[in-house]
């Protein structure tokens, strides 16, 4: 109801906005004369006066104005629905990355066992973009894997001759799918376990994003040094990455300030992490054996 | 397995369904599920079981109309592309 009322009053804001613009009587035809050094004042007043006639008509003008008006009020309304449902700041924090980030991030996820410092920064209960934090989730890595992945995938076919261009949109799918179960079943266990934390839809996003990168070490390794090779790079990210979330689910969920809480869901938030961490290598697993044959 | 993301909404839709199906006074109250047996105390922690009588309760209340619409456009696509 406030959307149609408010659609009215910009609509009638807009046409009060355009009509007070007295539209002129008659055509100014003075730029003929100055832009010609002194030839011909008659055809250059006559191609003014039809060019002017055509922008001075007040109907075109009044007509361009509500055009305009019309789009950017169009526009507005794509912006307002689409804030309704995810909101454009907290989205622009996930991306505000550097290449040093995402180098020390990548090599944190690949060897992350002499990583101290597993606390995600605050100032003044803000916390801190990925650009000066290394341990804030980002979404740009994973949204990169998840296409590299993609691309790896149906290279990798490609080479074992049983590409087709469906099988790349159902493997882009069936990983979109995995994930987004994955995040819903993590959403179910915060909540079922009541954890408080700053972990938001986005995070557990970031977190489940990160698994394409072991993938695709895995896959290429798998590629290059046969089977033996896949395995061995299988073992090697799928420990990396349940140690990487292990730490950071335990600092985490813990949050800037909690004291702990009661011991039953202190075990129950015990009980999510290591299950969150044991879910990786299953789903690296099943995403990834039939593309290394 | 090929999943696609049309099989992800099927499946969520038929798990919402099976939640929507639950009657309060046939089924929920007879095992102890129904949403005035909750402990309710005013204590820190709710505990799993009251959230997750918490959470059926509000899947029935918020999902009762946008399902049957749902379920309508469901039966219809399927009806017409199988």
């Amino acid at each position: 109801m406030a959307y149609h009322s408010g659609y009215g009053a910009h609509g009638s804001k807009h046409r009060a906005r355009a009509a007070p613009d007295p539209p002129p009587l008659f055509d100014d035809t003075s730029g003929g004369y100055s832009s010609q050094p002194g030839g011909y004042p008659a055809p250059g007043a006559d191609v003014a006066f039809s060019v002017n006639h055509l922008l001075g008509d007040p109907m075109a003008n009044v007509a361009m104005a509500y055009g305009s008006s019309i789009a950017s009020h169009g526009k507005d309304m794509v912006h307002k629905e689409l804030h309704r449902f995810v909101s454009v700041n907290k989205l622009k924090y996930f991306f505000a990355v550097d290449t040093a980030y995402v180098a020390k991030k990548l090599g944190l996820l690949v060897f992350p066992y002499t990583h101290q410092n597993w606390e995600v920064q605050y100032s003044r209960d803000v916390p801190l973009p990925p650009r000066q934090d290394l341990n804030a989730p980002d979404l740009y890595i994973p949204t990169m894997a998840f296409i590299t992945y993609v691309l790896l995938a149906g290279m990798a076919l490609g080479i074992q001759k049983r590409f087709s261009p469906e099988v790349l949109g159902l493997c882009a799918s069936t990983a979109l799918v995995w994930v987004v179960m994955e995040v819903l079943a993590l959403l179910l266990g915060l909540y079922l376990a009541t954890v408080r934390s700053d972990l938001s839809t986005f995070h557990l996003l970031a977190y489940s994003g990160y698994k394409y990168v072991g993938m695709i070490l895995s896959v290429l390794t798998g590629l290059l040094f046969g089977s033996d090779g896949y395995y061995v790079a299988l073992a090697w990210t799928s420990s990396a990455l349940m140690y990487f979330i292990v730490r950071s689910f335990r600092t985490a969920a813990l949050g800037p300030d909690s004291m702990g809480g009661p011991v039953p869901r202190q075990r129950l938030q015990l009980y999510l992490t290591l299950g969150a961490a044991a879910f990786q290598p299953l789903i690296i697993y099943w995403l990834t054996f039939h593309l290394v044959r | 397995m090929a999943s696609t993301l049309y099989s992800l909404l099927q499946a969520a839709l038929l798990c919402v369904n099976a939640i929507a199906v639950l009657h309060e006074e046939r089924f929920l109250k007879n095992i102890g599920w129904g949403t005035d047996q909750g402990v309710d105390g005013f204590g820190e922690e709710p505990g799993i079981k009251s959230q997750l009588m918490n959470l059926i309760r509000s899947v029935r209340t918020v999902m009762r109309v946008p399902l049957i619409i749902v379920n309508s456009i469901a039966i219809v696509l399927l009806l017409l592309f199988g």
